[in-house]
């Protein structure tokens, strides 16, 4: 039986040049970049190098990226750092209801410890609006925090706009861009972000590492005590081999975003070309103008999502109900809930397709095929 | 070339990189999808849990995987200090900790926590008395390293921890990252409750690392998020990593077992023979690890001894290498008596099980020959 892998939002397989350049790495290059030795500076240089790669990826200075240990860390240590660190100018943060766990949770957490938390509503295709985003800013808010584009639906956000509004305001902006970075252009310095979070393993690069671009300038509180590295901004001894492996993966997925992009809109509509063939009920969830082309949540009237997943994985296809991590526990989307309320169908009908490195025209023609076979085996 | 600053990091285990390939290459499922991929991965995860659990004897609940020393000892720092505030506001730990720890303690002693540093004897060792005099009913917590890094004094944790028994409010953490798979020590009759450990000082990789904490303890997580390590730690886990460090921990406690003598008769060796060159004076303790021989060369800049040294091929370092590059006196050797001079003069060796008495005495040579070098320059 052929497998199909089509759940790349959740996390991606490592690139085979990225292992070889960590493989490389963690034979040749063990020293800590703290040391002043040789074998110090050769690690400390490699991490410098990466610096340097992933800060001009998204046109930002060598000195505005932290590295941390993924896309969590990432946004904990945006939303937690700039609170502390601003509330003496207030005590208000912006964010949306479809955000990633790792800021929604950490809004929470925030909420217990004396913040006032926004949570704006999207509207049926998973976008919020710039007007409830201005509307919503107070003269007290420190922070808006709005994700460049959705993990479930793939929903991508008025990023630009938002920055534009914020431009003159107090209030600093973070983006977690953990699934949009690498397939869209990002510019944080034209699009006047001021944080902005990103997973290695989402990018064919290894888990464990990630970084946060942080603007010069923006007050924020460390995160993790201890020895001077990152600026002292995130102690700990640099994983130095994964952010070796993360500079190949940033190097490859940048040097033909573009087409990568466009082939990943064939791929979707031929996905999509392919079901319709199929004479199946379905509705594809999300926003069709402003969407990431490799993620496509559709929903199955009649079908019920976890029967359907395991239908899939019995036929080969490894797909998902949204994030992963809520996929776990198979609690229904709070992001289909904010789109479409939350005892709408689409809650318990979805399912996530999202492709990736690899995945061919081929792919995704078998991978309709198999979907209508279990939605007729399902609904009849 | 003669590598002997394992305490900075250590050569991951070719084993060990052949088990990261292949599990980042293979087996690269997010554990919490739940097709295939996702089963495949938990499945690695579990088992390198009952793995590490079943090494440090412990049960595989109480082990959450971080992303390395730093972040463990943030973690349970912080966790405790916010979880238990009600109960009081007091921490006690040494004046020979970690950065990891110590500056945890300075930036809760700025949120309003009072910290008790506990002095140390010549030997590097707190006095049971002064921690029992410390003690008040606000005490919360208590954190004391094992195996020092600088140089290499063991705490009487057994001691420590049947004191501590009798105050069933009082937790006990221990950064046991120095030792390790070098220093055997039973969390359970010393009554730990944490214990921190990090998989690059055991030749395991950078960037992964892992906490014990007793079963039923509830402290806040330092990452908010997907929910991941039964909610104590959100992230996507780095798998390869944490199978890698299982595999570490392994070897490197089989080595402890076989060759833990030998390293012995190594540092026993470097400590006489060092100790007969004119200025240098040791700084290691009677009771001490197997691997951490710290001396001073008074008179002598400590950095310029380092590359000195460097020239001929022998890597070691000045204090621990997070502080290496402050050009800062030794705290440890301050906090242990030994007087400035001393403390600003010191150098560390820091020994792995690969390396050989021949290396050693080479090692000798090679600082007798660059105190001789610098002698005309350096003597005051
Ligand atoms: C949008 C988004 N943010 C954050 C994360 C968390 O990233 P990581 O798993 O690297 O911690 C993910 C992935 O799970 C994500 O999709
Ligand atoms: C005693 C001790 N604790 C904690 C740490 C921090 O560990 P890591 O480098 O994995 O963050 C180190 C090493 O630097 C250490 O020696």
């Amino acid at each position: 039986m052929n497998k199909f892998y089509a759940d790349y939002a959740a996390t991606s397989p490592i690139h085979p040049d990225v292992v070889e350049e960590m493989t490389e790495v963690m034979h040749r290059i063990y020293g800590n970049p703290s040391s002043i030795h040789a074998y110090g500076r050769e690690a400390r240089k490699i991490v410098d190098d990466a610096r340097t790669v992933i800060a001009k990826s998204i046109n930002a200075n060598f000195n505005e990226i932290i590295f941390t240990s993924g896309g969590t860390e990432s946004d904990n240590m945006a939303l937690i750092g700039t609170a502390f660190a601003n509330k003496d100018k207030g005590k208000h943060i912006i964010t949306t209801a479809v955000e990633h766990h790792a800021v929604l949770h950490t809004c929470e957490f925030l909420e217990q410890n004396g913040f006032e938390v926004t949570y704006l509503p999207v509207d049926e295709t998973g976008r919020v609006s710039v007007e409830d985003v201005k509307k919503a800013l107070r003269d007290d808010t420190i922070l808006v925090s709005i994700m460049f584009a959705n993990n479930e639906v793939g929903t991508i956000q008025p990023i630009t706009e938002i920055g534009q509004l914020l431009k003159d305001h107090q209030a600093y902006f973070h983006t977690d861009a953990v699934q949009a970075y690498g397939l869209l252009p990002i510019d944080v310095k034209e699009m006047n972000i001021d944080l902005l979070s990103v997973s290695a393993h989402k990018i064919n690069g290894p888990k464990g590492i990630g970084f946060l671009y942080e603007k010069a300038g923006v007050r924020l509180q460390p995160y993790s005590f201890g020895g001077e590295q990152e600026r002292k901004r995130r102690a700990g001894t640099e994983n130095v081999p994964a952010i070796a492996g993360f500079k190949k993966a940033v190097e490859i997925i940048m040097a033909d975003r573009q087409k990568k992009y466009d082939f990943y809109v064939q791929l979707r509509e031929k996905f999509i070309e392919g079901l319709n063939e199929e004479a199946i009920n379905f509705k594809v969830n999300g926003s069709e103008n402003y969407c990431l082309p490799h993620i496509v949540n559709i929903s199955f009237p009649g079908t019920e999502v976890e029967a359907f997943l395991v239908n899939l994985d019995l036929e080969g296809v490894s797909a998902s109900s949204g994030s992963a991590c809520t996929a776990g526990s198979l609690e229904p989307s709070h992001v289909l809930s904010a789109m479409f309320g939350a005892e709408s169908d689409e809650l318990f009908n979805s399912i996530r397709f999202s492709f990736g490195l690899g995945t061919t025209m081929e792919d995704v023609e078998e991978i309709a095929k198999i979907t209508a076979k279990v939605v007729k085996r399902l609904t009849n | 070339m003669i590598y002997f600053d394992n305490s900075a990091t250590t050569k991951p285990y070719p084993e060990v990189l052949d088990t990261f390939v292949k599990v980042a290459g293979q087996f690269f499922g997010n554990p919490s999808s739940i097709h295939h991929l996702g089963l495949q991965a938990e499945k690695l995860l579990s088992q390198a849990r009952e793995q590490v659990a079943s090494l440090l004897k412990v049960d595989p609940e109480e082990i959450i995987f971080t992303s390395g020393g730093t972040e463990g000892n943030n973690f349970v720092l912080k966790g405790v200090a916010q979880s238990y505030k009600n109960r009081g506001k007091h921490i006690i730990t040494t004046s020979i900790e970690h950065p990891s720890v110590q500056n945890v303690c300075e930036q809760l002693k700025a949120e309003g926590y009072t910290i008790t540093y506990l002095p140390v004897d010549k030997n590097g060792q707190i006095r049971l008395s002064d921690l029992q005099n410390a003690l008040t009913n606000e005490t919360i917590l208590v954190s004391i390293m094992h195996v020092n890094n600088e140089v290499g004094a063991i705490q009487p944790i057994k001691e420590i921890g049947q004191l501590l028994a009798k105050f069933p409010k009082v937790f006990f953490h221990v950064d046991y990252v120095q030792g390790a798979a070098k220093v055997p020590l039973d969390f359970h009759s010393c009554f730990i409750d944490f214990a921190t450990i990090s998989s690059h000082k055991f030749h395991g990789l950078k960037g992964t690392g892992a906490i014990y904490k007793r079963k039923g303890i509830k402290i806040n997580p330092l990452l908010a998020g997907g929910g991941q390590e039964a909610d104590f730690r959100s992230g996507t886990e780095n798998i390869a990593g944490i199978v890698a460090m299982a595999k570490a921990l392994r070897l490197a406690m089989a080595e402890s077992e076989s060759k833990q003598n030998e390293l012995f008769a190594i540092r026993d060796y470097l400590i006489s023979e060092l100790d007969k060159i004119e200025d240098v004076s040791i700084n290691t303790p009677k009771i001490a690890a197997p691997h951490i021989v710290n001396f001073s060369v008074e008179g002598y800049k400590a950095e310029v001894l380092v590359h000195e040294i460097e020239k001929n091929q022998l890597y070691l370092s000045t204090t621990s290498a997070c502080s290496s590059k402050i050009d800062e006196p030794s705290q440890t050797i301050l906090a242990m008596g030994l007087g400035e001079s001393r403390a600003s003069s010191s150098l560390r060796i820091s020994l792995s099980y690969s390396n050989t008495m021949e290396e050693a005495k080479k090692a000798v040579q090679i600082i007798q020959q660059a105190i001789e070098n610098l002698k005309p320059v350096m003597r005051r």
